[in-house]
């Protein structure tokens, strides 16, 4: 009761269903090319047209190449695809941020950029990632294809209220320390389904001292928890953070948002249905080992033994050790890496690039290691070449290449050949994610650029 | 597919490993379909488990073996987490599923089978075990679901539980109705929502 969650909610519900769900109204509606073309067919055969274009925004980036955009794309299967989604906004009449377009990049990296997700909104998408958005203070949430449809038809979707969870991380992180790490330490603490059910608020000093970059790292990775979305309540880092974006409000109406946004938390009274804290300073650099992203441990620390893990979990676990070639107490330091991977809605964003920099600066890629670096969106790629981090990368022996969710789940050409180790800063390492028969290990740029410069899994704290 | 629900009875497949995650029901290259194929889909349901690299089918994956079939799928707690791809629903329904039994769903696939009138029954973990057990020893055991009950039973052992379906959801499954029916008869309440 009383929570900020409860508020957004609260304020969009159009009707309750009798006996049923809420009819709750939806600020924004993003539409990737995957998951969309379906919901499409669906207004066609119902003869309907979308119902609030305006509020719709679309962008391919699953199959988009991370390089040579500006030509067509030589998959025949992706390129159909993609092409499908500029007919289908054409015929609809929606934004359309098409490839190669200098605006367009992930949906969850260009949401918040371009000032299109903003606090107190209500934000869907076909997509699961798109609890990111929360960083800005929004209930965002991933939804099916059939639910798309119910968006694009009535600006609206059915949906059972969740309950309400806060996490709070009280502390301060130590060296070497991101908001991925604090991510894959909530999960390997609350397992992939400790928080379905819920919307979880991220509170406690931790989460405050976190830029925007961080936030969205942190809720992005909400789903990987089981919960629906997760959010931090709007500040001054966001409103920094929000200001002069293309799409954020100007002038008075700033001025305006700002004092709305501002009473857009949660109560002194608030009722959580859940409540748990936990202590920033004893969370480490994290790698996960297993094929789940609940599966994870501080890189210093060693694959679990079988006696820690409950008999009905030992089948799944097993199976996740034996996809894996690991064993039992192995230790993870120093197990050999082929690849790295630096992008993702989850890491793609500047401060991700500025921190693998920073390991790489003055070091060189190791034999052997293929690494790609995807910035999330051209705006990213942009920032990058302004402040020089091409240049350092480059002399490192690191390409940066053309936007997109590239290998974090291998749409395009970007695919983890079968039995080789990525160190991933995306946020699923589950069988064949990255490629048929690929092997992830998921962690925070440090992690990965200390694999990339050393070639095998490196405490990043060793090299900053 | 919309159809209407009743009473199912029929075997069941049984796949006891837990959080099977929606990139296991469907990988990834098989979402570059523009269309919602269901046959497509259902031919490619656990694609990597049932199939080795060559493309020959695993006989030690559960779908392969001949003594198992049904409408009625069983897994292990927390199906369906990861993604939000509706693929996987469809890929389910595809298949021939009506019925996913299991202790624990993620919520996005948990709607998605909703939507796509496959049945998700979330049983106790005690019982899920208990129809795990009954199935290895017999695999021609049948399970009854009944929606207007909303109960689930091993018929062998004759053991029952209720299961949750909100009314709203029930009626809609009883009746082949969609979410989208529904919506597109308050447009006079979302405008006004709009204009308040």
């Amino acid at each position: 009761m009383n929570t900020l969650f409860d508020k957004i909610w609260d304020a969009h519900v159009v009707q309750k269903v009798e006996g049923g769900p809420d009819q709750l109204y939806i600020d924004r509606l993003y539409c990737h090319e995957v998951t969309s073309p379906q919901a499409f067919d669906g207004l066609r055969a119902r003869g309907i047209r979308c119902f609030r274009p305006e509020r719709i925004v679309c962008m391919p980036d699953h199959n988009t190449p991370t390089h040579d955009q500006e030509k067509p794309i030589t998959d025949p299967v992706s390129r159909k695809q993609v092409d499908a989604l500029s007919a289908n906004v054409a015929e609809f009449g929606l934004t359309h941020y098409r490839m190669n377009d200098p605006r367009n990049g992930i949906i969850h990296v260009v949401g918040p950029e371009r000032g299109l997700s903003l606090p107190g909104m209500t934000i869907v998408c076909g997509d699961s990632h798109t609890s990111t958005h929360g960083a800005v203070g929004a209930v965002a949430f991933g939804i099916g294809t059939s639910e798309v449809e119910m968006v694009m038809a009535s600006q609206c979707i059915l949906q059972a209220k969740p309950k309400s969870m806060r996490i709070r991380i009280e502390g301060t992180l130590g060296k070497g320390v991101t908001a991925k790490d604090v991510a894959l330490f909530l999960m390997s603490r609350l397992t992939t389904s400790g928080a379905t059910g819920y919307f979880v608020e991220y509170a406690g000093s931790v989460v405050r001292n976190l830029s925007m970059e961080g936030r969205l790292t942190l809720c992005n990775l909400s789903i990987e928890m089981g919960a629906r979305g997760g959010f931090v309540a709007p500040d001054e880092t966001t409103f920094a953070y929000l200001k002069g974006r293309p799409h954020a409000p100007e002038g008075e109406e700033w001025d305006r948002s700002v004092a709305f946004w501002k009473t857009l938390r949660s109560g002194e009274d608030a009722v959580f249905d859940r409540e748990i804290v936990f202590d920033g300073t004893e969370i480490q650099p994290m790698i996960t080992y297993g094929t789940n992203p609940g599966m994870g441990v501080p890189v210093t620390g060693t694959v679990p033994s079988l006696d820690r893990i409950s008999e009905e979990a030992q089948p799944s676990f097993l199976k996740a050790l034996r996809y894996m070639h690991f064993h039992p107490g192995e230790e993870m330091i120093g197990k050999p890496v082929d690849y790295v991977f630096l992008g993702a809605c989850t890491n793609g964003r500047i401060e991700d690039f500025r921190a693998f920099a920073s390991i790489a600066a003055g070091r060189h890629r190791a034999p052997g290691i293929i690494a790609w670096l995807v910035p999330g969106s051209w705006a990213v790629r942009r920032q990058i070449a302004e402040e020089g981090l091409d240049k350092v990368l480059e002399e490192a022996g690191f390409e940066i290449r053309q936007p997109g969710c590239s290998a974090c789940l291998a749409m395009n050409d970007d695919k983890i050949p079968s039995g080789k180790y990525c160190v991933s800063t995306s946020n699923r390492n589950f069988e064949g994610r990255q490629g048929p028969g690929s092997r992830t290990l998921l962690a925070s740029p440090l992690v990965a650029a200390a694999a990339a410069v050393t070639g095998v899994i490196t405490d990043p704290r060793e090299l900053l | 597919m919309k159809q209407k629900f009743n009473i199912i009875e029929s075997t069941c497949v049984p796949l006891p490993l837990e959080n099977i995650d929606t990139d296991q029901i469907i990988p990834a290259r098989f979402l570059k379909a523009t269309t919602r194929d269901e046959r497509f889909f259902g031919e490619n349901l656990f694609r990597d488990w049932r199939f080795r690299s060559d493309g020959t089918p695993d006989p030690g994956f559960v779908l392969n073996d001949p003594r198992y079939g049904g409408e009625i799928l069983v897994a292990g707690k927390n199906f369906g987490s990861g993604s939000s791809r509706e693929h996987a629903a469809w890929a389910l329904a595809g298949y021939g599923f009506r019925v996913v039994i299991s202790s624990f769903f993620a919520d996005i696939h948990k709607n998605n089978e909703l939507n796509n009138f496959v049945l998700p029954v979330v049983v106790s973990e005690d019982f899920l075990q208990e129809i795990f057990a009954a199935v290895r020893e017999d695999p021609s055991a049948k399970i009854r679901v009944d929606v207007p009950a909303q109960t689930v039973t091993l018929v062998p052992t004759g053991r029952c539980e209720t299961f949750e379906l909100n009314p709203y959801k029930k009626y809609c499954l009883m009746n082949a109705l969609d979410d989208i029916d529904y919506l597109l008869l308050q447009r006079d309440k979302i405008e006004a929502y709009e204009s308040r």
